[in-house]
């Protein structure tokens, strides 16, 4: 399975930022939109980093207030991407890894989308409730 | 789940399609949705059921077991098959708004992925879409023109769909005579010359899409034997880390399984089925008459991406492959409807988890759905699609609740669709079906076989016409 099936059923909408948006409009962003991480691109349209709940987290603990800081100071970069044609088992297995949530799916520079750990296990539920599924109604006789 | 929070309301659902997906909606419709749940299924071809019928190998009868659940389903009162029907051409988009309080989309990934390369077109290359429903006896594709007289057959890709066309290739007389192929495909591939069926994986064998039985029913062909070059079997260091990080023990024997069958000696059988990895077709070469001579490869070495993919890269060694007949099966998309957002890139109707979305505002249209191939893209097996469409059935069950439904004017249910039959069609109604799929099993017991399909609509139509104890296929079988 590829990732392109997730993004397929996932609507065109990505929801970016830029790195000098202020972190009080980057957190109502998030707020508003009801997502967990918002891709940070330059102005060709290129993601350049992401700014996720964590990086927020962490420094908020480390600092005293958002003021000032914008999201290019905040975000995570340099960021792993990944695109269309790649596993979905590989991808798993990578975000496990190295404890990351949100991957952004490029094509020639181009973000096309965004799939989260969430979308990764649920695509990989469905595929094996599907093979489970499959593989009963050829033992049993219906 | 459960239904029962949402008022009891009368819900009119119309699907277009009558594959896995559609059927799989229907059941979760009829089970999760309010008691006054109806369900009508529209589907072009006056037989139900799909790639079930038109794309499931016909040496592969038990997967097509599913269709009991599916009749089942139909058994349904509440439940209504209108085959022979098609959505743009006798149906349209405003059709089903007057009349129903929802639409679903089933229509599944009708159309091949081209490979991109120069000489695609070239007579003697084929989508393996096309060779699938000529062998399956799909009617639109009976007319189809394979040059069986070729001694050696490309099949590029190595999904399911590509191991189906070489092991179709590679069966014998035996063994075909226990499928429900068509008597005149039977008889061609009997006729068949082919003796060397190359099938072309881009990557190497721990990537390779095919599941270990379908691996190993390759190797017990009677009359093929299965070769793979040990150099190509050989996991390269890369692919060795990806197989022992997985902990899948299901792919370490698949490898394995690929070392031994490279190790084997070939037996000298009637044809050879070989499996290449890391080869990338780059060019069709044709003769003078713009038919296909050769088929041009890149080796490719794997590469890890970005996110830990392993993808194939071309080394810059290239070789030739002398053949006449290529079928490409690298993918496959969905075909835009009438009226229906369609997203390009993907080649699926534009949605979001089932329900479609609107071009402009990206907001979902109201009464409108998707599930399965024609929603998420050519993936998974029959099974997969019951989750997916629960999905999508969840949305419109959420939705009807909230009032968010098309206003079709109130009609009694026998009232539509009798308006098409007043424009001249003829609709397939499940119990037709189910004299036609009498029929088909009639003929196939008289050969042996589980059944023997009719291949025209003229022909389905005209069994439907005949008097029970008189049917004119039955008669013409037994004469």
């Amino acid at each position: 399975m590829k990732l392109e099936s997730i993004l397929a059923a996932k609507g065109p909408l990505v929801i970016t930022t830029g790195a000098g948006t202020s972190i009080p409009d980057a957190i109502a962003l998030l707020a508003h939109h009801n997502i967990g991480a918002v891709v940070v691109v330059d102005p060709a349209g290129a993601p350049s980093g992401i700014l996720s709940e964590r990086d927020i987290i962490r420094h908020l603990a480390a600092s005293d207030a958002p003021a000032g800081a914008t999201v290019g100071d905040w975000m995570t970069t340099p960021i792993t991407v990944a695109t269309p044609a790649d596993d979905v088992d590989a991808v798993l297995q990578t975000m496990t890894a190295r404890r990351f949530r949100h991957v952004p799916v490029v094509e020639r520079g181009q973000l096309l989308g965004i799939v989260t750990i969430g979308d990764l296990v649920k695509a990989e539920r469905d595929d094996f409730q599907g093979a489970i599924e499959s593989l009963e109604s050829q033992l049993l006789d219906a | 789940m459960s239904g029962g929070t949402f008022p009891p309301t009368v819900l009119n659902v119309a699907i277009i399609g009558a594959g896995p997906a559609a059927f799989y909606a229907a059941e979760a419709l009829l089970r999760d949705g309010p008691p006054a749940t109806y369900v009508d299924m529209f589907d072009r071809l006056p037989t139900p059921f799909g790639l079930v019928r038109h794309g499931v190998a016909p040496d592969h009868q038990k997967i097509k077991n599913v269709t009991k659940s599916f009749s089942q389903v139909a058994a349904d009162p509440r439940f209504r098959f209108f085959g022979n029907v098609e959505f743009g051409r006798d149906l349209s988009l405003d059709d089903i708004r007057a009349h129903y309080h929802q639409v679903l989309f089933a229509t599944g990934a009708q159309t091949d992925r081209r490979m991109g390369i120069p000489g695609e077109d070239l007579r003697g290359s084929h989508p393996a879409t096309a060779f699938v429903a000529w062998y399956n006896g799909h009617p639109d594709f009976q007319d189809c023109q394979f040059d069986l007289s070729q001694e050696r057959v490309a099949v590029v890709g190595v999904g399911n769909v590509a191991v189906d066309v070489a092991r179709i290739l590679c069966l014998s007389r035996e063994e075909m005579e226990q499928t429900d192929m068509p008597r005149h495909v039977i008889e061609a591939l009997s006729q068949s010359r082919v003796r060397e069926v190359h099938l072309l994986g881009r990557r190497g064998p721990a990537q390779a899409a095919f599941t270990n039985p379908e691996l190993k029913e390759l190797g017990n062909l009677a009359d093929a034997d299965l070769v793979i070059r040990p150099e190509e079997a050989a996991l390269d260091e890369l692919s060795r880390a990806e197989v022992d990080a997985s902990g899948d023990r299901m792919l370490q024997r698949k490898v394995d399984m690929i070392a031994e069958f490279a190790a084997r000696p070939p037996e000298g059988k009637k044809r050879q089925l070989l499996i290449r990895f890391l080869v990338s077709p780059v060019e069709l070469i044709g003769d003078t008459s713009g038919t296909v001579r050769a088929l041009k490869l890149v080796r490719t070495r794997l590469v890890a991406s970005a996110s830990g993919t392993l993808a194939a890269e071309p080394t810059g060694e290239f070789e030739t492959i002398e053949t006449g007949l290529v079928f490409r099966s690298v993918g496959y998309r969905g075909v835009p409807l009438p009226g229906v957002p369609f997203h390009e890139r993907w080649g699926v109707i534009l949605n979001e988890s089932g329900r479609i979305l609107d071009e402009a505002s990206n907001e979902p249209l109201r009464g409108m759905y998707t599930s399965g191939w024609i929603k998420r893209g050519p993936s998974g097996v029959i099974g997969t699609n019951k989750p997916d469409s629960v999905e999508t059935v969840a949305a419109m069950l959420e939705d009807a609740a909230a009032g968010r439904v098309f206003a079709p004017v109130e009609l009694p249910r026998e009232a539509y669709p009798a308006t098409l039959e007043s424009r001249g069609l003829r609709c397939v109604t499940f119990g037709d079906w189910c004299r036609i799929d009498a029929v088909e099993q009639a003929l196939g017991a008289r050969e042996g076989r589980p059944r023997a399909k009719l291949t025209s609509v003229a022909e389905m139509l005209a069994c439907l016409e005949a008097p029970a104890e008189n049917l004119p296929h039955a008669a013409a079988a037994a004469g």
